[in-house]
């Protein structure tokens, strides 16, 4: 196959974005732009699949392969992309709406399957696409439409849902800072097995342009000192309260699901019931 | 008082002075400012209601469920996605004879993604057992979601109020809203007939053996054919009350026509107009509303067309494989009657497309022309192959 040499501008589809203007999903598809550049991934071997909200439509503005999928439900089209093309780079992308809430149930087992998919999660806390309603991570001080006067739930933290699901990569970052974001999109690809990236990307129209100084002025960076091979020091940024942990939290070497279900396999045919017919011989039933 | 408001907060509104108690609902367009209202109006406690906004549809239908269960007046609003994914308890809320309300804004399924009007979503509930009324204008809207809790309860049957996107969801129109003391005295509390009561306890949702499943089935049907007498029964009382009278159908200048349009929905305000202009030319045209679809109107629907030369049937949906469902379930209706008219079937507007007043008279002009139907299915305002589609471009997949 001959070489290519991908820039960003050759992953822009020829779609405009329709997100308001100043929304942070621009620094997200910006960064992946990049991210697909440096990894020199051949666009027919990217397939992007996504749920439904304003993230979620991410897949048109990027030329790879691309599913806008139904409301909830990117992880396990994905997942089902992944089966039957192995080859291919997947990347499921959804929104807190999507993936925390109607499609909630997909992650744990996700997760624990261990899939080798990279799943982004672009977190406005909102329901952006609707107009305004609360997600399952807008905070008790934020009013929206369908809490006008704040918050009566508690919002759900991503990280720790992903870390008691047992995911094997869980990073994070903010659409804000696009170099960092760069980064934790590569790594998150590079990464064998699932991969979870809380992708923290503001919504400017209905939770305003405050919410861009807001998480700026607690992003922390993940110093040396922390550990991402220790679940130890993954809780601790998890449960963190007053600031926001930025970089790679945990990642665990595990085998994916891919190389268990080859192993599986095997053992199948040692045991030698990968033979149909010796399989048949179990049932015959004396003449 | 009259109000400028649009189809969305009608329903809002109806439900307000329905006094409903459990409201559980999840966004999705063209719905959610139903249900945006309604938070709005229990946070202010202008309702005396909890409302809770849940993770997915399935779970609305599940909340109104058990809320319904509990002796309270339980209503969602929901759209298309929405309403197919909360398919299994439909079945389930009307198995449990559950007079839940839900207004669902008719919208088209995906894929192609679309958010405008189309009915397949509700008609492809036609058998989950649940009461369906179409609606044509806002204040009918309003009117019918206050009937619907009266039928329901009655009935011990959900009820779906359907509203077109758009088309009325959106769209501002002058709505009369009846004072609060003649809602209640034309719709008192909720008096549940089996709930959670300690003092007569009941075990709701057991398995049920083949000994009596089939019984419960009857008794369902039973309730839908006395249905269409409730419905006729409430929105004369409501008419009574309130000085607008609902049926199950609705005629316009059906009286000598020979050629008659069936229509629901917003499709009938724009029929209504050509028929006019029609009938001024001196055509004997009419126009048959049909309003109520579950329980579906068989003996009206055959008087109302009996003797009537030609009817042409516009259906807003389609049931693939089949025909516009409207039309199906007129034509079956009609089986066997000795003066029903030939019927002609056009499809039109799917995906909301536009039904002009120009799409109508193309209808009646082609019914006028030919002595009986030459196709299955009249597709109406498609694009032939040669012509390209104006549609905005969609994400490029290569």
């Amino acid at each position: 196959m001959e070489a290519r040499n991908y820039s960003p501008k050759d992953f822009r589809s020829d779609i405009k974005p329709v997100w308001c203007p100043g929304c942070g999903d621009f620094g997200v598809l910006n960064a992946l732009y990049q991210a697909l550049a440096k990894l020199q991934l051949p666009h027919e071997d990217v397939a992007i699949v996504s749920g439904i909200g304003c993230s979620s439509r991410l897949p048109g503005y990027v030329k790879t392969y691309g599913f806008n999928s139904i409301h909830g439900r990117a992880l396990p089209v994905a997942q089902g992309v992944k089966l039957a093309r192995p080859e291919t780079t997947v990347i499921a992308v959804a929104g807190d709406g999507d993936g925390l809430s109607i499609g909630a149930g997909h992650f744990p087992h996700m997760a624990r399957r261990n899939i080798d998919l990279t799943y982004i999660m672009l977190d406005n806390s909102i329901y952006g696409m609707t107009k305004g309603q609360m997600s399952p991570t807008t905070v008790e001080e934020q009013p929206t439409k369908t809490t006008p006067y704040g918050m009566v739930e508690d919002p759900i933290n991503p990280v720790k849902l992903a870390l008691a699901y047992g995911a094997s990569f869980i990073a994070r970052s903010f659409s804000g800072n696009i170099k960092h974001t760069v980064q934790m999109i590569i790594q998150a690809i590079q990464h064998p097995g699932f991969s979870f990236l809380h992708l923290l990307s503001p919504c400017v129209t209905f939770v305003g342009r405050d919410q861009f100084d807001l998480i700026r002025s607690l992003s922390v960076d993940l110093g040396n000192e922390h550990d991402p091979t220790s679940v130890e020091h993954a809780w601790r940024v998890a449960e963190e309260v007053g600031r926001i942990s930025m970089g790679v939290i945990f990642e665990a070497d595990k085998p994916t699901f891919e190389q268990r279900y080859e192993h599986a396999k095997q053992l199948a045919h040692q045991a030698g019931d990968g033979d149909f017919r010796n399989l048949l011989k179990k049932y015959r039933v004396a003449a | 008082m009259k109000k400028v408001m649009m189809g969305n907060h009608a329903v809002s509104y109806g439900a307000r002075l329905s006094r409903v108690q459990v409201i559980s609902a999840y966004p999705i367009t063209p719905q959610t400012q139903i249900v945006e209202e309604l938070s709005e109006l229990c946070a202010r406690g202008e309702l005396e209601a909890k409302f809770i906004k849940v993770e997915s549809e399935h779970s609305a239908m599940a909340a109104c469920i058990g809320a319904s269960a509990g002796g309270a007046r339980a209503f969602t609003a929901t759209s298309s996605q929405g309403l197919a994914l909360m398919h299994e308890l439909l079945h389930w809320a009307a198995g449990a004879r559950l007079p839940i309300v839900l207004a669902n804004v008719n919208r088209a399924m995906g894929p192609g993604w679309s958010i405008w009007s189309e009915q397949t979503d509700s008609l492809a509930q036609r058998d989950t057992g649940w009461l369906q009324i179409y609606c044509e204008s806002n204040q009918e809207v309003l009117d019918t979601t206050i009937q619907a809790f009266k039928i329901a309860e009655t009935l011990s049957l959900p009820v779906m109020v359907i509203l077109d996107a758009f088309f009325l969801s959106h769209t501002y129109e002058p709505v009369d809203i009846p004072d609060q003391r003649g809602i209640d005295r034309f719709l008192p509390p909720f008096q549940p007939k089996v709930k959670m009561d300690i003092r007569d306890p009941h075990a709701f949702g057991a398995l049920v053996t083949p000994e009596h499943y089939y019984e419960f089935r009857y008794n369902i049907q039973k309730a839908f054919e006395r249905a269409t007498g409730v419905i006729e029964e409430v929105g004369r009382e409501f008419g009574e009350h309130f000085g607008r009278y609902y049926g199950l159908l609705e005629e316009y200048e059906m009286d000598d026509a020979e050629i008659v349009l069936v229509t629901s929905s917003t499709i009938t305000s724009t029929a209504r107009a050509v028929v006019r202009e029609r009938r001024a030319r001196g055509e004997k045209i009419g126009l048959l509303k049909v309003r109520v679809f579950r329980p579906f109107p068989f003996a009206a629907i055959r008087q109302a067309l009996s003797g009537v030369r030609k009817a042409a049937v516009i259906d807003r949906n389609i049931s693939f494989g089949h025909h516009g469902i409207f039309f199906s379930e007129i034509k079956s209706a009609l089986y066997g009657q000795p003066d029903a008219p030939r019927l002609f079937g056009f499809i039109a507007g799917l995906g909301g497309r536009d039904v002009t007043p120009e799409t109508i008279h193309d209808i009646i002009d082609i019914t006028q022309h030919e002595s009986k139907p030459q196709q299955d299915i009249y597709w109406i305002g498609l694009k032939s192959a040669g012509q390209k589609a104006t549609a905005p471009k969609t994400a490029a997949v290569k």
